[in-house]
């Protein structure tokens, strides 16, 4: 088997805690299916027949009664751990060592994208790279988030990526937060790169094509605990630290475990390094094919550890892990679902008004003189009369009474809203009641006692 | 029989060149004489076939006889059932040209005697018809009914070998036919790319931006991945040059027979032959199979069949592994270092080599001859689009050899300096022809005009039994998007598929006449490039 593929969806989604603090993250309705579903979708449409899911208990259950997950084909090999959050992904990968065989696809529940899989896996095959990687230019959220208080700030600390010339191969990656002092580039890395690209304005999707071997030196590293934040800027440090060039015979690998301090990170850092096989070295030596030039050294420097990315400059490719990008999201899920915008067991009638990019769930009665735009509506709904719904986002069970008018909102399941509203960029928590007659406008309303069941 | 067949075809003859200059149609009779005499010529060659022919003959005697009393009208529907015994399919003609009784009254009196020689000549008659109408099919085997009349058509028939299907591309049966051949190794067909120079549009041509890779899915179930990665390598130009796609195939091959277990109920000498043929169909549509990787091949599926049946799968796929293992030990790096000792014998000091693109084997020679103290200076040619000579050039000045690097336009101006030309090989063609990278043709003929030897390293797994003597038939065409180039922010040629008279070729190999060679340096030692086809033959009776 070439890949195994791994879904984390035990992420609690704490940048949005005002929808998740009763669905979790996983779950929550993205054009009407929920978040998971898009990428176990997108594994689905490019071939993968099993997948296996970390995620927590409660999304477990979730998953086995919603209808729209078995709509997955593939088999589902659901591994629950504790929701303490205490587990980071590289934790989960490696709590899952044991069903490790080959090299693996990490995929996010939260990362709605387009993407053609095979450019990323492609570089992972041809280079024989212990990563591959995906990214895509980050696009500015348009839509106004409700409960946003003045403008948007610009807390999120950046990314820097840095890439050589062919914009492939990855050769800096650091945050923000980890450069007080400023950015400081090695000096073997200018000498093997001199031109070298950094961007700032991506988005990683973080969907990651790694080795196998890179799984067995995180089960010998327990102090890695996440993949994104610890986990891969090792791994492109790594990639022109001297031991990974040097030997690669056992002897020279035992000398070197016994003179340094800890011995034991040591001979695990040279499993990382691809050992080619020698008929590798030989065809690769015969082969008149180097990846840069101007200098005296053989195709990739000699190195064995290689990082990749692929940078998506067209298409989709979202995070849903903040509230702009949920909203987003949910505009943009009409055009990645090719199921039709009404499903067919919604009932409509036929003086309601609806634009061409509406989501209507199942199961939903909308009435008379309503008008239906850039919204997506939830299964179960009921919309009463005269009710103006834009640029919204209904979720499950919803009650709409008569002559409300809601634009810009997100209205999480069983909320209840009362008659004649008028909400204006607002968010309304799960199970809430909007009193009639109510006007509300940049708010964020949940409630603080027991959530009750419709 | 023969005897009396022979003086009546003597008698006949002239009857039929009259008619035939009286332009009347032959009678049935006058055909079966002509046919008759054919048939005569044809027996004076074979005296071994007669005797079974005439068994032949004598099963359908008896069902003639059988056939006549039964009336002409029945005669043809009748003649599949017995011609199906030891006979091919009956075209009209040759069931109207059995007697039927009407039209050939003459010829009864002489049935008995002249059956079974009308018989032969029929046959043979309604073979060379069938033979003429399907064209250049060459379906030699088909209408010979059994074995007995097999070798009698295909001796005198010119042997006509099948055209290899790359380079039929124009012909939209033959792409069909490859069509139909991936659908049913399970593998994508890729599509060509952009408009064809009219003299190349018989060879395919494939854009590097679109790669096969597209269409699998992703955890590749029904190719192997290794396989893959190397299909990707391959058309990414990752492993490129003849040795390099060779070892990095057999390195492949290695890991699927690693990687193989053989079903219930199969032998593995056979269901791994035929689980190594749609990887090969992957790897031919990724990028066009070399000469040597075709030897390679041959050379893996010949060991694999001759695997004993009794031999248990263990055992059997070390032995795989470890033949694999010594032919690449001995074909090329062993090669390698006997064909440098020959060379070096050929350098002198004070010598200026000039050397062509990047191929491994002059590089490995240069590099031991600069170890075994040689003194001399490189010039390395290079060409676009691929300007693999950068390569080349690197490799030699790392060990400390003193290289000129020019571009191949400049090559008449340099070659007065040089006193030696060492080629590089993709295959030595059976009729002494050198395949090798496009631009070494040229560099030979320049060489030859100057009066300068050329020299052309090869190891023997690249000889070829193809023959070749121009570079149109069988070529590669490379992705003509290579040959975009930007320069000073201006690409000049980025919309040429917009130009309707514009086409852009993108040439890989050439081959060279022996007459521009004057040495051939192998691991079997230094012979003349007319040598080529005493070597193959050689190695097939070693075979």
């Amino acid at each position: 088997m070439e890949l195994q593929a791994v879904l984390m969806a035990a992420g609690g989604g704490s940048r949005m805690p005002d929808l998740t603090y009763n669905t979790p993250k996983p779950m929550l309705p993205v054009g009407n299916k929920p978040l998971m579903w898009h990428p176990l979708n997108l594994l689905e449409r490019v071939g993968f027949e099993e997948v296996i899911v970390i995620t927590t208990k409660e999304v477990q259950k979730m998953m086995s009664t919603d209808p729209k997950m078995k709509d997955v084909k593939m088999k589902l090999d659901v591994v629950c751990i504790q929701e303490d959050g205490d587990m980071g992904t590289a934790d989960a990968l490696r709590h899952i060592q044991q069903k490790i065989k080959t090299d693996v696809l990490v995929v996010s529940c939260d990362l709605i994208t387009d993407v053609a899989l095979h450019e990323v896996v492609d570089l992972f095959r041809a280079h024989n790279a212990t990563l591959a990687m995906l990214m895509s230019k980050a696009h500015d959220f348009t839509e106004t988030v409700p409960g946003q208080k003045g403008k948007k700030k610009t807390g999120e600390q950046r990314d820097f990526v840095g890439v050589d010339q062919s914009g492939k191969r990855l050769l800096f990656m650091a945050n923000e937060a980890d450069l007080e002092d400023g950015l400081s580039i090695r000096k073997s890395i200018m000498r093997k790169h001199p031109r070298m690209h950094i961007k700032t304005g991506l988005v990683d999707a973080h969907l990651y094509c790694l080795k196998k071997a890179v799984v067995d030196f995180l089960a010998d590293n327990k102090s890695i605990s996440s993949i994104r934040g610890e986990l891969l800027p090792y791994l492109v440090r790594k990639q022109f630290s001297k031991t990974t060039n040097c030997p690669k015979s056992k002897d020279d690998a035992d000398d070197q475990t016994q003179k340094t301090a800890d011995g034991s990170t040591n001979s695990t850092e040279l499993l990382i390094c691809s050992r080619d096989e020698p008929l590798l070295q030989l065809a690769q030596e015969r082969s008149c094919w180097n990846d840069h030039r101007g200098d005296m050294s053989e195709a990739y420097h000699g190195g064995k550890l290689r990082c990749y990315v692929h940078i998506m400059d067209q298409g989709l490719c979202y995070r849903v892990n903040t509230l702009a990008a949920y909203i987003e999201a949910n505009r943009l899920a009409s055009k990645l679902l090719e199921e039709p915008a009404v499903h067919p067991s919604a009932v409509i009638s036929e003086r309601c008004q609806m634009g061409p990019d509406s989501i209507i769930g199942a199961q939903c009665q909308v009435a008379d003189k309503t008008s239906i735009k850039r919204s997506t509506i939830g299964n179960s709904t009921t919309v009463k009369e005269k009710v103006k719904v834009t640029n919204s986002i209904i979720m499950h069970g919803v009650t709409i009474e008569e002559g409300c008018n809601i634009h810009g909102c997100v209205i999480c399941s069983n909320a209840v809203i009362g008659r004649g509203a008028d909400l204006k960029y607002c968010l309304v928590g799960n199970g809430q009641q909007i009193e009639a007659e109510a006007e509300r406008t940049n708010e964020v309303i949940v409630g603080t006692d027991q959530l009750m069941e419709i | 029989m023969a005897e009396s067949g022979v003086t009546d075809g003597l008698c006949n003859t002239d009857d039929i060149e009259r008619s035939k200059t009286e332009g009347k149609e032959l009678t049935k009779e006058e055909k079966q004489r002509l046919r008759k005499e054919k048939k005569q010529q044809k027996k004076n060659k074979e005296k071994n076939d007669e005797k079974t022919s005439h068994e032949g003959e004598k099963k359908k005697n008896k069902k003639k006889k059988e056939e006549q009393p039964a009336g002409s009208a029945s005669q043809p529907p009748a003649q599949p059932s017995p011609k199906a015994v030891p006979a091919p399919a009956p075209p009209p003609p040759a069931a109207a040209a059995v007697p039927v009784p009407a039209s050939e009254a003459p010829a009864p009196a002489d049935k008995p005697a002249k059956s079974k020689a009308d018989l032969k000549a029929e046959r043979r008659a309604r073979q060379e018809a069938e033979r003429a109408s399907k064209g250049k099919k060459g379906d030699v085997g088909q209408p010979a009914p059994t074995g007995k009349l097999k070798a009698p058509p295909s001796e005198l028939q010119p042997v006509v070998k099948r055209l290899p299907e790359h380079v039929q591309v124009d012909n939209p049966e033959v792409v069909k036919k490859l069509a139909k051949k991936l659908e049913r190794q399970q593998i994508p067909l890729r599509s060509d790319y952009g408009y064809k120079v009219s003299l190349f549009s018989h060879l395919h041509q494939y854009s590097r931006k679109a790669p096969l890779t597209q269409q699998l899915g992703i955890p590749s179930t029904v190719i192997h991945p290794a396989i893959v990665r190397l299909g990707l390598q391959y058309s990414q130009g990752i492993v490129a040059g003849s040795n390099a796609r060779s070892v990095a195939l057999l390195h492949a091959f290695q890991q699927v027979i690693r990687d193989y277990t053989t079903p219930p109920n199969e032998e593995l000498s056979r269901d791994l032959v035929n689980k190594l043929k749609p990887y090969i169909s992957f790897l031919n549509q990724c990028r066009p199979l070399s000469a040597s990787m075709g030897n390679a091949i041959k050379y893996i599926k010949k060991e694999i069949s001759n695997i004993p049946s009794q031999c248990k799968e263990e055992e059997a796929k070390i032995k795989l592994l470890n033949c694999i293992e010594r032919y690449i030990n001995e074909k090329i790096v062993l090669a390698a270092k006997a064909i440098a000792k020959y060379s070096i014998e050929k350098i002198s000091d004070g010598d200026v080599i000039l050397v062509y693109g990047c191929s491994s084997l002059v590089n490995h020679i240069l590099c031991e001859a600069f170890e075994k103290k040689r003194k001399f200076r490189v010039i390395v040619v290079d060409s676009r689009p691929r300007l693999e000579g950068r390569e080349a050039l690197r490799r030699l000045v790392q060990k400390g050899i003193s290289c000129t690097y020019v571009l191949i336009s400049a090559v008449s101006y340099i070659l007065p300096e040089v006193s030696k030309v060492f080629l590089g090989a993709h295959a030595l063609l059976a009729n002494g022809y050198v395949m090798s990278r496009v631009g070494t043709s040229q560099i030979a003929l320049v060489a030859k005009a100057f009066n300068v030897p050329v020299l052309v390293c090869c190891e023997t797994y690249k000889f070829c039994e193809r023959v070749q003597t121009d570079s149109f038939v069988s070529n590669e065409l490379d992705d003509p998007d290579d040959l975009i180039v930007t320069r000073k922010g201006k690409t000049q040629l980025e919309h040429w598929q917009k130009v309707p008279s514009l086409g852009l070729l993108n040439l890989v190999y050439d081959v060279t006449p022996p007459d521009f060679v004057d040495l051939v340096i192998t691991d079997l030692g230094m012979i003349p490039c007319t040598s080529v086809p005493v070597v193959l033959r050689v190695k097939n009776v070693d075979q």
